[in-house]
């Protein structure tokens, strides 16, 4: 039975990736993904915003208070050299690429233009077999436009891309007008790969003390849904490869993944909750239905159920929301 | 050779020799050489090599008594060793010293000199502090200039191991130590060139070996040990000549030819001066001027060698034509025939002229005097005032000079217009606040001026003692010829003030030239800033044809990012005006610096740093002002005249900079000093300070238990005091049923908040409709001033609350009680001074401290004011800081004394109980005294005693008077840091808990030497990076708390305001109730913690929750009831500790500094505090019931 994939140019063994997350900040863990089964590796992300406000928050209070007093006219030892910005996380990359033979996927999330490519290289320089651009940004402003914001992640790509030798992913959110039009400017641009969909972290309300709190929950199955109908969508009118993210719990979410036409289906929550050892079992139970539903290779099941080969395509449309409502309702009658 | 010039401090200047002919180094921190210290443990910590290519180690001890032990050890074991110290730091390593010397062991102790604590303490610079050493057996050394710190640390070296008498090398605090010069650096081949390594061979070879044993440290008999003692003689026979010949074969490599005395002068001079220190230099520019300009015959020997003295080497220093003598020793020894250096010379001269080759035709008239004590001035004019002295037939002798001494008459009068300052060299001077970055800038200007052009350089940079919103005071020179001026600028040729506020507080432009140039950093426009300058400033600007130029340098730092820093703004703006460089050059040198400054600290600080650079120019304007003073703007009085007549007349004198006039006599003869003197000095530092909102208010007076500075306080009083209630004086009906009909009232004292706004981090009350909105919020200080000043007096002179009705185990109510301990010149927002203020309002009216030296005896009694202050009975804490090491044991010395006097007070009590009435007797001597109605009772008998005892005509009803007050129950408080209570107090701490008494020691525990700078202590915990600690603690804090408990008796509680109030409330009463004993360890956030302190109390939650600081309070007396005297606070650790200890720059920098460490360390961190909650948690549930049990077998 064959169970490779091939996700942005690279032969993986198998569709499971883990995708960005703690994980993959320990090394010792990145080696037991990999003897776990996983087929590559998504680095946790590389934020640019990170680099800067730590190194202004550095340079701030080892400078305050400083020479305002005889005794006391510094109170810190100041090291020769800092290793602020990227630097951990480029020789990061590079621990990781002596440590496991699959293929590294770096990631990063960037705030100005110029830090998206000099990181973006900086990264391809540590030897990453592939960079996932992780466009996280949320409009705020009522002056900015759909274009405009559209505009930003397609410029932003162009950069990279034309910076960088390496191929290149993009991980983005679900909300815009038209996800479709999207994905097609992104494919124009030159993405290597979508990666479906980006889970905004939505901040909760503590009542007792009226503050807004971060809030970071790990996803459930049935946000699967989401990137499970995008890449159905979109599969075959786009030449970039497609990937699913979120609510990837189990070896049928992967077979849904893969009959939607994905490329391969990352997973975090679920390694976070159960560990590492999580994607040996879910590949067993991978195999073992192929085995009983007699699949060959996962290549014959991808796509199978995306909207250009399944039956029904309206499902993916207007129809299955009737639809879905009158299923909801039924029971209740 | 063609050297490199580097510009330095003093004390870079020593340490970089030290290091480099070191191969172990021992050391402590004591301003104001710490900085050699925290060199050397930098440049150990990233693999510097001495000149043998090995990397010295270096190690901090305990205190300088451990410190010169271990250098001894190190010395007899072989390696070559240093140390670093001085003041009472030298004073403790002086049996040490003996030891060393008394062995012959080859060594150089660098001191930067400094006063000695006597009447007060002072961290400025004389030579008190080696003086003390001229018996040890240590050679002396004396640096006058930084220069010449480095080359003679390099020469004492090698004369150390040739001749093996030990040295101090030592320098001027502050004046050497601290200031920065442009030098010529010597390199590792000159230092390989100098010392002769068969002496190094020989101190290896002299070392304890056990494959050839020796024994030293014998003990000998009356028999022997006097010979012994005269065995050394010949080696401080020989030593002179050696030191000359190192001095020697020194100028042989460097060019630079130094004696043991240096004369310079007239070759004919009839006057001379003697002197040694950076006084010499001033001499010398005097001298100069003298002989140059005024064609005097004077001359200036400077003493390189004092100690072994030779008599020989200085009689051929001096001019054959010398009649008269002035030595001036910038020490005193009070009851001595004359000064140190005064004495030796006279003796050399004497001896010399009754010898049987007399040097000179008429023996010469030698006086000495006292100069410079404490980094007093020393001016030219002084200089010429003593050398006035000299032409007088019989010259003052025992004179003083830089002083007015109206009480013994020994001052030298001198003319303040004698100015010789170099009219070449560019002479600026800086005005700004600590917190804005004008000293760093300069510094950083300096080595610009110094690097990139051939002038000579020197910045001496002046701070008042305050430690939130202090003043800083630059002074810098620069020129082609060398700066031998080691005085503060007294002609500026260039003038920057960074705080328009400054200009009302301090005569700015008393000391600018006329045609000057003056910078000032104005929030107003151009157009609008002539008018806002007060009247007097306008007039200096007028009469001395100023160069006026404005820039608004914060919105220039708002606009490019830089927050509220101005300091790269300023910088530029003193380069394009002043014309030292070139504009564009300067420009690029600065932005070079910029690099090479911030460069480590990423790319997107250097583009800000840039960007503020060029907006700089750009909004950098000349002002064109008229002839006219059209400013109506007076400077307001220093201290409001309704100040008692000794802050008026002394201590505003003080405050406005003004301390240098005050005479003799103005001064109290033995240190007392009034307190409640804090309150008169409204130094309106905060830009923003709290408001109060009485409709969300919820009485809790969290804000008021929190506030470092008692600058928010609470009183809840009758509603009839409001009728007269100043416009904006706010109130609202109090809570409780206790106050029904009252009003309760929080009033800010915005002048002396310093706007940490920890109050409105702790407010719990928000607005439900905007939580943005709590019942404090900030609000800018100026348009408040006025109307809070008059709300504030109102507000003081409302009745307090009758304190035997408060509920002290309550926050709210406790909060009720009156501080009395106010508007410290602590940081804003500093994490001790909360429960300092706690136990002020606690226990105040009855308490005596003893305050180690540290932050709270320098926030607590420096100069000018004190923050201790007294009640409207004029009761209050009774305060004394004896020294940094004996703090415990100056506390259980009042205690002992208290006891005695109060058990004499008792005996005299029962022996007249017939003439007396034996009812009062009897109540006074069985009086609980626990609560505020039990002590407040007993002070009206102890009255009624009082009346009595006046009537008595029995003489020892006459003593009872003079002891009765003992009859009120005392509380010793004993306070002090972690450095104190950890380190080099422990000893005595340790002792006095053993000793069963009822002391209450609070231990301020910042986990560093705040004071000094963040030197680590043993209270400094696993991971944080802290000076000394460079690379990060590897090991875990010292358990103060639990080594206490194994005493069983003692009363342990450790706190943190911040986690829970009630909690440190209820320990510090239990504390204090507690008839024994009593240690409080209490966390206390930092500025050297390196984190937003408005964020204190947060933090200090986490830490609780983290499990890193478990809150517990181990109670003795629940022994007896058979219960477990641990009680533990905290829940263990609920949040990981990373949480925690990462907000926090002395931990997170580790992250940055050495990743892989960080994590090893956060690790081992966290570990450590899962372990030492199950230890706690073990503890507390052990079973007491078996003493309880015990005892009822007992009864």
């Amino acid at each position: 039975m064959d169970i490779k994939t091939k996700y942005l140019g690279l032969e993986l063994k198998n569709p499971i990736v883990p995708s960005a997350s703690p994980l993959t900040e320990d090394k010792d863990v990145a080696k037991a993904l990999e003897d776990a089964g996983a087929a590559a590796l998504v680095v946790h992300s590389l934020f640019e915003e990170q680099i800067t406000s730590d190194t202004e928050e550095l340079d701030h209070f080892l400078s305050f208070g400083t020479e305002s007093f005889a005794e006391a006219t510094s109170y810190f030892p100041e090291p020769t050299e800092f290793k602020l910005g990227p630097e951990e996380y480029l020789n990061h990359i590079a621990t990781l690429k002596d440590t496991v033979e699959i293929p590294v996927i770096g990631s990063i999330n960037g705030v100005s233009a110029g830090g998206w490519v000099k990181y973006a290289k900086e990264i391809e320089e540590a030897g990453a077999d592939a960079l996932e651009l992780n466009i996280y940004y949320v409009p705020t402003s009522t002056e900015l436009t759909g274009e405009e914001v559209e505009n930003m992640y397609v410029e932003t790509l162009k950069a990279v891309k034309e910076n960088l030798e390496i191929p290149v992913a993009v991980k983005l959110g679900p909300f815009f007008s038209s996800m479709a039009n999207m994905a097609k400017k992104l494919d124009d641009a030159g993405a290597d790969a979508l990666v479906l969909f980006n889970r905004f972290y939505q901040p909760d309300f503590d009542l007792e003390n009226l503050e807004v709190i971060p809030n970071i929950q790990l996803s459930s199955n049935w946000e699967l849904r989401l990137p499970l109908r995008w890449i159905a969508i979109l599969y075959g009118k786009v030449k970039a490869d497609l990937a699913a993210t979120s609510g990837v719990q189990s070896h049928t979410d992967v077979l849904k993944v893969m009959m939607a036409g994905g490329k391969v289906a990352m997973i975090a929550s679920e390694l976070l909750r159960k560990g590492p050892g999580r994607i040996s079992e879910i590949l067993d139970d991978l195999k073992l239905w192929m085995e009983e539903h007699e699949y060959e290779s996962i290549e014959q099941m991808q796509g199978s159920l995306s909207m250009r080969s399944v039956a029904n395509p309206a499902a993916f449309e207007r129809a299955n929301y009737m639809k879905t409502l009158n299923s909801f309702r039924q029971p209740l009658i | 050779m063609e050297r490199k010039k580097i510009t330095i401090d003093g004390n870079e200047a020593a340490a970089r020799v030290a290091f480099k002919l070191s191969e172990v180094i021992a050391i402590y921190p004591i301003t104001p050489s710490s900085p050699m210290g925290e060199a050397s443990d930098a440049w150990s910590a990233e693999g510097k090599k001495n000149i043998w290519g090995t990397v010295p180690s270096v190690t901090e001890m305990q205190s300088e008594g451990g410190a010169s032990g271990a250098v001894h050890g190190s010395l007899q074991a072989g390696a070559l060793t240093t140390t670093f110290t001085a003041s009472q730091g030298l004073l403790l390593m002086i049996p040490n010293m003996h030891k060393i010397a008394g062995e012959l062991t080859p060594t150089v102790f660098h001191v930067s000199a400094r006063s000695l604590a006597a009447q007060a303490l002072s961290i400025f610079g004389d030579h008190s502090d080696v003086m003390q050493v001229r018996p040890t057996g240590f050679g002396l050394m004396a640096s006058g200039s930084v220069q010449e710190v480095h080359d003679l640390a390099a020469i004492t070296h090698k004369a150390s191991l040739e001749s093996r008498v030990p040295f101090v090398h030592f320098f001027d605090g502050f004046r050497t130590s601290h200031e920065i010069q442009k030098i010529e650096e010597l390199t590792d081949d000159d230092l390989k060139e100098l010392i002769d390594d068969s002496y190094v061979h020989a101190h290896r070879e002299r070392a304890m070996n056990p494959d050839k044993p020796v024994l030293r440290g014998s003990s000998q008999n009356p028999d022997v040990y006097f010979q012994g003692r005269e065995t050394v003689n010949k080696y401080y026979n020989a030593a002179p000549e050696i030191v000359q010949k190192a001095m020697d074969k020194f100028a042989e490599i460097t060019g630079r030819h130094y004696h043991l005395f240096d004369y310079y002068g007239a070759p004919d001079a009839k006057r001379v001066v003697i002197l040694m220190g950076s006084g010499t230099e001033t001499a010398e520019e005097t001298v100069a001027y003298m002989t140059e300009k005024m064609e005097e015959k004077v001359g200036v020997i400077k003493v390189r060698l004092y100690r072994p003295f030779s008599a020989k080497h200085l009689l051929e220093a001096l001019p054959k034509t010398v009649e008269k003598i002035a030595v001036l020793d910038r020490t005193k020894e009070p009851g001595s025939l004359g000064e140190p250096l005064y004495l030796d010379v006279q003796s050399a001269v004497i001896e010399a002229m009754t010898s049987e080759n007399p040097p000179f035709e008429k023996t010469p008239i030698i006086v000495g005097g006292r100069y410079g004590l404490s980094s007093k001035e020393f001016t030219p004019a002084m200089v010429k005032a003593v050398f006035d002295n000299l032409k007088q037939d019989h010259p003052k002798n025992h004179f003083t000079v830089g002083i007015y001494d109206d009480v013994t008459f020994t001052s030298l009068d001198f003319d303040k217009n004698f100015i010789i300052e170099d009219e070449q060299a560019t002479k600026c001077m800086f005005y700004g606040l600590g917190s804005d970055g004008t000293v760093g800038a300069n510094k950083n200007s300096i080595k610009i001026i110094g690097g990139e052009t051939d002038n000579y350089t020197q910045g001496y940079f002046v701070y008042d003692s305050k430690k939130s919103g202090s003043t800083t005071v630059s002074h810098l020179r620069f020129g082609k010829n060398p700066i031998k001026s080691t005085y503060l600028v007294q002609q500026a040729d260039f003038v920057g003030c960074h705080q328009f506020v400054l200009l009302e507080n301090f005569d700015v432009l008393g000391n600018i030239k006329e045609g000057g140039t003056f910078l000032l950093n104005s929030p107003y426009p151009k157009d609008e800033v002539w008018d806002k300058l007060p009247k007097k400033v306008q007039q200096q600007i007028i009469d001395k044809k100023l160069d006026f130029y404005v820039i608004d340098a914060y919105k220039v730092a708002k606009d490019t990012g830089m927050g509220a820093r101005i300091n790269t703004i300023m910088q530029t703006c003193f380069f394009a005006i002043s014309g030292i460089l070139e504009k564009d050059e300067a420009i690029a040198k600065i932005k070079n610096a910029i690099e090479k400054t911030y460069g480590k600290k990423g790319e997107e600080i250097v583009r800000k740093n840039f960007n503020a650079v060029d907006q700089s120019l750009a909004n950098l304007y000349k002002i064109d002002y008229g002839n006219e003073v059209t400013s109506q703007i007076e400077l307001p009085p220093v201290v409001s005249p309704k100040a008692p007549e000794f802050v008026k007349d002394v201590l505003a004198e003080l405050i406005a900079g003004r301390g240098d006039d005050v005479p003799v006599s103005k001064m109290p003869e033995d240190g007392t000093f009034p307190t409640g003197t804090a309150m008169w000095e409204k130094r309106n530092v905060a830009l923003e300070v709290p408001v109060w909102e009485p409709d969300l208010c919820i009485q809790c007076n969290k804000c008021v238990i929190a506030c470092p500075h008692a600058a928010i306080r609470a009183k809840v009083y009758d509603e009839e005091y409001t009728k007269n209630a100043p416009e904006t004086f706010k109130w609202m009906p109090a809570r409780g049923k206790k106050d029904a009909g009252k009003v309760y009232t929080i009033q800010v004292a915005v002048e002396d908040c310093t706007g940490c706004s920890l109050c409105v981090e702790v407010c719990p009350a928000k607005d439900k409709t905007n939580p943005s909105r709590k019942s404090i919020n900030m609000a800018p200080q100026i348009p408040l001033r006025e109307k809070e000043r008059e709300n504030f007096e109102f507000f003081l002179n409302l009745p307090e609350y009758d304190r035997t009705q408060i509920k002290i185990d309550s926050v709210a109510e406790s909060q009720l009680l009156q501080p009395l301990f106010e508007f410290s010149g602590a940081c804003p927002g500093c994490g001790e001074t909360p429960y300092v203020k706690l136990v002020s309002q606690l226990f105040g009216d009855r308490a005596v401290i003893a305050n180690a030296t540290g932050c709270s005896s320098i926030y607590g009694g420096n100069l000018p004011t004190t923050p201790w202050t007294f009640n409207k009975e004029g009761r209050g804490p009774t305060w004394n800081n004896s020294l940094f090491e004996d703090n415990a044991e100056f506390g259980l010395g009042m205690r002992l004394a208290i006891d005695r006097e109060t058990e004499y007070a008792r005996e005299l009590l029962s022996e007249l109980k017939d003439e007396i009435g034996a009812e009062l007797v009897e109540a006074i001597l069985t009086a609980p005294q626990v609560t505020e109605t039990d002590i407040k009772e007993q002070r009206e008998r102890v009255e009624q005693l009082n009346d009595k005892l006046k009537t008595l005509s029995n003489p020892r009803a006459k003593e009872l008077l003079t002891v009765s007050s003992y009859l009120v129950k005392r509380s010793v408080w004993i306070m002090g840091g972690d450095g104190w209570a950890y380190d080099i107090g422990y000893g005595g701490l340790d002792h006095v808990l053993a000793s069963g008494k009822n002391v209450n020691i609070l231990v301020l525990d910042t986990e560093v030497y705040s004071n000094t700078g963040g030197q680590q202590s043993k209270a400094t915990g696993l991971g944080a990076v802290a000076k000394f600690a460079a690379a990060g603690r590897p090991l875990p804090k010292k358990d103060l708390g639990r080594m206490a408990m194994t005493y069983g008796n003692v009363y342990v509680a450790q706190i943190a305001m911040g986690a829970s109030d009630i909690q440190s409330l209820r320990a510090i009463i239990e504390a204090e109730h507690y008839d024994g004993p009593s240690i409080i360890i209490a966390y206390s956030h930092c500025i050297a913690h390196g984190y937003d302190l408005a964020k204190g109390f947060e933090q200090q939650k986490l830490a609780v929750d983290s499990g890193y600081w478990p809150l517990y309070r181990y109670n003795p007396e629940n022994i007896k009831k058979g219960k477990n005297p641990l009680k533990l606070d905290y829940k263990g650790p609920k949040i990981p500790l990373e949480d925690y200890i990462y907000n926090e720059t002395r931990y997170k920098m580790l992250t940055k500094a050495n990743p892989e460490r960080a994590k090893k360390l956060l690790a081992d961190a966290q570990e450590h505090v899962n372990e030492m909650w199950k230890i706690y948690s073990h503890m507390a549930s052990m079973d007491y019931s078996h003493f309880l049990e015990k005892q009822e077998d007992n009864n």
